[in-house]
């Protein structure tokens, strides 16, 4: 059990995994800019403009505005939670990078560092080419949304952890389709994206804001985006550091035991 | 690179470049390497050979500080794999036996993006990426991802991969698996090469001819074990003999070679009588036991291979 929690070692050479990532990520720019941005369009158009002429306010604030954080939020899950599956899980079984990344100087624990620092950045790329959208749409308000983009990056960081967790223990790649369909997708819908998660019946309101991380990432932006700061954030703050340290360390931990037989 | 003696100018033993001693790996219940010792010189071509599951990777797994030993001592540029991986793995290269290319760049980019790794600075990088681009004869290839090279071009990119961070040692586990005649002859030439500018060498196989072509020394492993050690030459030897005559079975011969007192063994329809002047035998077969097609041949590392490993299918 003790091994799920020691602290892995990690070098200065897991930047050169997340380098190599972000260069193929360059060199195939165009189906990877793409995609966040057409994402913005179709949520402003068809939740924002489609059900926000029927919802149009909620607490007074205009329904567009209300989910333009939660845009934001759930590219951040979804960027770093489907690297880190299904790219990571592409990566280390099909195309056996990892293991020759390990025959060099780089440890396993450097390349899998490497991998969740590049699942944090794809979510926070995402970020950066969906602000313009919505700054230009007038639903978020500058410059306290430009912090969006660090916090992405946290939230980034804190869903490559739990997405690492299930890569390292699925025994195939269609059962990477369990944590996406029982986990996310409801996160997605539930933590307080759409609507308020103060319509819940109150046992589930405790367990969304006990539970789910999107929850928290959502509250943050929100407060960012509208503005609406208040010193709750320091509390999701703390939440979402926290349970990033856990399931960052608990996720390298597993991918060694995989990986080093 | 530092051209070492066997022994220094203090006249002090220069250590070996591998030491292994009562090296040992089990995985659950299984027991892959059983507590082997063998030693590699400096310059010199290791080889291990064996049937399938012989432990043969998992000892190359070992050295090249990606597999955990279970047990015994292991040090390689005298340094341990389990408190120094990094700095014995910034020394090593390492062809693997799955072809583990990064599909995701061009030739060209495979080995500037493996020189990385190795933190060489990115102008170094670059000089050596085509250099070695050359050296493997794959210039014209040079932007061309990795999906569409045939399996000969690929095998030839990943020896050149690991030769980016000019290895004191180099680990080849198959290097030529799976390969036609030109290839193999190609990557044979190439560590001739190497062999002839000092390189050290380590390699698996169970191409035997590979094995004589290339070794300068070598172990038989089976089960795990490491059963004889020593150059192909006075392997063959010492287990077989100089020549093998071989004599299509009939039961003449069979009582005949009985009657003469001469050692022999029925494979099939061959018998095969290990000799060191098939002469001598051919003659006494020709005087007296009216033979049929009656051949001789020089001994090989193949026959000592099967006479040691037998010749029951592995899988």
């Amino acid at each position: 059990m003790q091994q799920f929690w020691s602290v892995p070692k990690i070098t200065r050479r897991a930047w050169k995994v997340w380098y190599r990532n972000l260069t193929v990520f360059f060199r195939t720019w165009k189906v990877n800019f793409f995609p966040p941005l057409i994402e913005a369009f179709l949520y402003l158009f068809a939740i924002g403009l489609g059900i926000g002429s029927y919802v149009r306010e909620i607490s007074g604030i205009p329904y567009v505005n209300f989910i333009a954080p939660a845009i934001l939020a759930i590219s951040v899950m979804n960027s770093a939670f489907f690297e880190c599956t299904y790219g990571s899980y592409v990566r280390m079984y099909y195309q056996k990078s990892f293991d020759a990344m390990i025959a060099t100087p780089l440890s396993i624990e450097d390349v899998i560092a490497g991998e969740l620092l590049w699942g944090a950045t794809r979510s926070m790329l995402y970020v950066v080419i969906m602000l313009p959208v919505l700054v230009a749409f007038g639903v978020i308000s500058l410059p306290l949304s430009f912090f969006a983009i660090p916090l992405a990056f946290l939230g980034g960081l804190m869903f490559a952890g739990i997405a690492m967790c299930f890569t390292a223990i699925t025994p195939s790649i269609d059962t990477l389709n369990y944590p996406s369909f029982l986990l996310i997708t409801p996160m997605a819908l539930f933590s307080g994206t759409f609507f308020p998660i103060t319509l819940l019946p109150i046992v589930f309101q405790y367990i969304a804001l006990a539970l789910l991380p999107l929850t928290h990432l959502v509250a943050i932006m929100r407060m960012l985006t509208l503005p609406a700061l208040s010193g709750v954030l320091v509390l999701h703050l703390i939440w979402i550091l926290v349970v990033t340290a856990i399931f960052c360390i608990i996720s390298i931990n597993l991918m060694r035991r995989r990986l080093i037989i | 690179m530092d051209e070492r003696r066997t022994t220094g100018s203090g006249g002090e033993a220069i250590p070996d470049i591998i030491e292994a001693t009562a090296l040992k790996k089990t995985f659950g219940d299984v027991t892959a390497v059983n507590g082997i010792t063998f030693a590699v010189k400096k310059g010199e071509v290791f080889g291990f050979l064996g049937p399938n599951g012989a432990g043969k990777t998992s000892t190359m797994k070992i050295i090249a500080c990606v597999s955990p030993r279970t047990s015994g001592t292991l040090r390689v540029f005298g340094l341990d794999p389990d408190i120094s991986p990094a700095e014995i793995k910034q020394r090593l290269g390492v062809v693997p036996q799955e072809t583990n290319l990064d599909p995701d760049f061009t030739c060209y980019g495979n080995l500037f993006t493996y020189s990385r790794y190795f933190d060489m600075p990115p102008d170094v990088a670059h000089k050596k990426a085509e250099e070695l681009l050359e050296f493997v004869q794959l210039e014209e290839k040079r932007d061309v991802t990795i999906e569409k090279l045939s399996g000969g071009m690929k095998r030839r990119l990943i020896l050149a991969r690991a030769l980016v961070n000019n290895p004191d040692l180099l680990i080849l586990d198959e290097p030529t698996i799976g390969l036609d005649p030109q290839a193999r002859h190609l990557i044979w030439d190439r560590l001739k090469l190497l062999q002839t500018q000092g390189n050290t060498i380590v390699l698996t196989t169970h191409y035997l001819d590979e094995a004589a072509r290339l070794c300068d020394r070598l172990v038989i492993m089976d089960n795990g074990n490491i059963l004889v050690e020593g150059s192909p030459a006075e392997l063959v030897k010492e287990y077989v003999g100089t020549e093998i005559v071989e004599v299509s079975t009939s039961d003449d011969v069979v009582t005949c070679l009985q009657r003469e007192n001469i050692p022999f063994e029925v494979i099939g329809d061959t018998i095969q009588v290990a000799t060191e002047s098939s002469r001598e035998v051919a003659r006494i077969l020709f005087d007296n036991c009216t033979p049929q097609n009656v051949m001789t041949r020089p001994a090989t590392l193949e026959d000592v291979f099967l006479k040691l490993a037998g010749r029951k299918l592995r899988e």
